[in-house]
């Protein structure tokens, strides 16, 4: 059974996402005695070794990881003209650094952001400036530790699309999208606040 | 006051369902503690010492009497007969079941009240100036324009999950009065040169462990941009605030890395692509808000009234009473009146659910039916008749909340502490307690002048301790309560952090050590200095020297 949401249905997943191998011995970073839960805006996802390593399936419509795309662009250029190749970034990597590589973003079926903890509330500002700024018009995916308490947040914030994380149910999470029938302020699903949307008598 | 409309209604009927259904999966093993941890707090529940802790939200401290009314009923019926209010004017309870939890929320939601966003890494209920409105130094009624922000922070979707929590005070005075400069964003309100409402806008501003008084990024923002201006500022944050440490994780530890300058031109550069966005607050919207603070209907009245003049003449102790807690007020005839919730001996801010009710009473028959909670933890009604004091002051002493100590020394701001928050390093109630027993003598209090004291448990600065004129925060030494000192801090447009005195005190000695610290202002002020005062003009030594005397080098041991 399917836990991806696209816009209002469960359907199969027609991407098939690349990561990076990963290192050996990845370091745990400490901060007095706390395990650092969260990269910084702007660290380094992937050490050169680890992009020129990753392998990417020679058919099919592709998820690439930002820096490993931007490495091999060239390459694939190709499967891009195909409409084959799809991006996904973690929420700690910038959105300018995407830009810069390819300034029409409309070129990608899917982008996908991938949340390592439901709490890294950054996810949501990166939706609505592809959305907003960058006007990316194709799927928005969230991946990763999605859970449906986030769904209405992150649909407001311009994603359509949900992978729900594998031991929760998406056919439950689908309820939370509809959570709130009038939210107040204009978001990226519906710009307008709720004063412009409807009349408000006095009481 | 604002009342909701069916929107409104709504939202908080459907947090009702949403909340309660998280809840059921919580208990049902759906959802881990660390998943649950975000929901539950974003709805202002705590898991503290003992108990579960709810606070509740009571938007820019504005309270009906039928609000107060369901709240001494709430606080009766799922928690122990009392609540306390806290410094950012919310309401906490410190026994409830978290199963009862979703019930309490539906009580809450028959009289248009939540607990939204009172905890958690989201925008704050935003604070203002309990006398907003009535006081007669306010160029600009803040309330609508903080109506408008509630509602446009409430699930605001991109700044749901934020680095760290976010707070908001708006202010319109000559004083201020709301400690603008201690929050994350601070909104001044003021006229501009076309006569046009302007806000200066403050950032950065925070207590807890590192306190910073916040900078000027903006002197003049367009009213109607604030929603966007804000926008811009919180979605730098979100995107660059720092996640690796919670304690270096508040706007003001990414302003000050930055640099104001710097900072301020990425918000610039960020608002540009909003500014003028559907956001942006129209005239008829504001008109629609601001009609729910138009003025009460006052009676015209004469600035003087005779029985309350003859009350003050005869009575000493309605007199006393008077001179601390009645207020000017912009109408004649009529006054503001703070309740305290400081009687000697008894936690700062609580009041018990008879306390809640009677004061819901006093409302009613004395003041349009609407009061103020406060951030100094009182509460205060805003629009009494002269003529109708004294009266008000015998149900009030009846109820035991007319101490005659507004703004006097015992009149302490205070965290929960050790007895209740699972953060504290060490007690803080029964340390206010005995200084309230300490300064008990009223003449004696009344002559020390006006006074903050405020004490935190830790470093988070719960209790306002940097901004205390005497502060007091506590430490833990090796596993035991101690007592850190810090005088001239201040509240105000010259707010200033508190400076520390030396090594830090057992409990015992703290009633001892604030003698010492009122002996010196007392030997030294001139006649018309309040005790700030006296510490800014002859700075910290001469106090030091008394407190500590020949004890410094025993104190040093336990630095
Ligand atoms: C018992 C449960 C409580 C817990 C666990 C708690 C926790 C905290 C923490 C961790 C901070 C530091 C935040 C930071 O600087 O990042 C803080 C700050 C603060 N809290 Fe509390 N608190 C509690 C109760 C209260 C109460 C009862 C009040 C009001 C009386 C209050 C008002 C404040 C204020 C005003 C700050 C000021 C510092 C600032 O925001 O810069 N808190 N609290
Ligand atoms: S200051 Fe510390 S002890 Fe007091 S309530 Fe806040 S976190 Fe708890």
């Amino acid at each position: 059974m399917s836990n991806l949401i696209l816009d209002h249905n469960i359907v199969e997943d027609t991407w098939q996402l690349v990561t990076p191998p990963t290192v050996e011995e990845a370091v745990v970073r400490k901060q007095a005695g706390k395990v650092v839960l969260f990269k910084l805006t702007g660290e380094a996802s992937y050490s050169d070794e680890q992009i020129t390593a990753t392998e990417i399936p020679q058919t099919g419509k592709v998820l690439i990881p930002l820096t490993v795309w931007i490495a091999r662009k060239q390459a694939l250029s190709a499967r891009l003209a195909n409409g084959e190749i799809g991006i996904w970034l973690a929420t700690h990597e910038v959105l300018e650094t995407l830009v810069e590589n390819q300034p029409d973003l409309n070129v990608f079926p899917l982008i996908a952001i991938h949340v390592e903890r439901f709490a890294d509330g950054r996810i949501f500002s990166i939706g609505n400036l592809l959305r907003t700024r960058y006007g990316f018009k194709n799927t928005l995916r969230a991946f990763g530790d999605v859970l449906r308490d986030q769904l209405f947040f992150l649909k407001r914030c311009g994603f359509n699309s949900y992978l729900i994380r594998a031991d929760r149910s998406a056919e439950e999470a689908l309820a939370s999208l509809q959570d709130f029938s009038e939210p107040y302020q204009g978001a990226v699903d519906n710009n307008q606040p709720v004063w412009r949307r409807v009349h408000r008598e006095h009481v | 006051m604002y009342k909701y409309d069916e929107i409104d209604q709504a939202i908080v009927n459907e947090r009702v369902s949403q909340y309660r259904d998280q809840t059921r999966r919580y208990l049902a093993g759906e959802l881990s503690d660390e998943e649950f941890r975000p929901l539950r707090l974003q709805n202002g529940l705590y898991i503290q010492r003992h108990a579960p802790m709810l606070r509740i939200a009571v938007p820019y401290g504005t309270l009906s009497s039928a609000q107060l009314r369901k709240l001494g009923e709430i606080s009766k019926r799922y928690d122990r007969g009392y609540g306390h209010f806290s410094t950012r004017q919310n309401l906490q309870l410190n026994w409830p079941k978290l199963e009862d939890v979703p019930d309490i929320l539906a009580e809450l939601a028959t009289v248009e009240m939540h607990a939204i966003q009172t905890s958690g890494n989201c925008i704050r209920n935003i604070t203002t100036d309990q006398f907003a409105g009535v006081a007669p130094d306010e160029i600009i009624d803040p309330r609508a324009v903080a109506e408008i922000m509630r509602q446009w922070s409430t699930f605001h979707p991109e700044f749901a999950l934020l680095p760290r929590k976010f707070k908001i005070a708006v202010s319109g005075t000559k004083q201020d009065r709301a400690i603008v400069q201690a929050h994350d964003i601070g909104l001044e309100f003021y006229y501009d040169e076309q006569n046009k409402m302007a806000i200066k806008v403050w950032v950065g501003g925070g207590l807890g462990r590192t306190p910073i008084l916040g900078s000027v990024i903006r002197e003049h923002l367009e009213w109607q941009h604030v929603l966007t201006y804000c926008e811009a500022i919180i979605r730098v944050y979100n995107l660059h605030g720092r996640r690796d440490n919670a304690y270096k994780a508040r706007i003001k530890i990414l302003v000050k890395a930055l640099g104001i300058d710097e900072f301020r031109e990425q918000v610039e550069a960020e608002w540009a692509h909003l500014k003028d966005n559907p956001n942006t607050i129209t005239e008829a919207e504001l008109s629609r808000v601001a009609t729910y603070f138009t003025e009460m209907p006052y009676e015209s009245l004469p600035a003087h009234d005779a029985g309350f003049d003859n009350a003050i003449a005869s009575n000493p102790a309605f007199a006393a009473w008077v001179k601390r807690s009645v207020h000017a007020h912009k109408k004649s005839g009529y006054r503001a009146v703070t309740l305290s919730l400081k009687p000697h001996g008894k936690a700062p801010g609580d009041a018990t659910s008879e306390q809640m009710i009677a004061v819901a009473d006093l409302a009613d028959a004395y003041s349009f039916g609407e009061l103020r909670v406060s951030h100094e933890q009182n509460l205060i009604l805003t629009d009494v008749k002269l003529s109708d004091v004294y009266a008000l002051w015998e149900t009030a002493r009846a109820n035991e909340l007319a101490t005659p100590n507004i703004g006097l020394l015992t009149d302490i701001i205070c965290c929960p502490g050790g007895d209740f928050c699972s953060l504290a390093n060490a007690k803080s109630i029964p340390i206010a307690e005995a200084i309230q027993m300490q300064f008990d003598n009223l003449d004696y209090l009344h002559d020390i002048g006006e006074l903050e004291l405020n004490i935190s448990g830790c470093m988070n600065a719960c209790g306002h301790h940097h901004v205390g004129h005497i502060g007091i925060l506590g430490v833990d030494k090796d596993g035991s309560e101690w007592y850190q000192v810090t005088i001239g801090g201040k509240q105000g447009n010259d707010a200033s952090i508190g400076a520390v005195i030396g090594p830090s005190f057992a409990a015992e000695e703290m009633p001892g050590v604030v003698q010492k610290l009122i002996d010196v202002y007392i030997a030294e002020r001139t006649p018309e200095e309040r005790f700030i005062d006296t510490v800014r003009r002859i700075g910290i030594p001469p106090f030091k020297a008394h407190v500590y005397g020949k004890a410094v080098e025993k104190a040093d041991a336990h630095v």
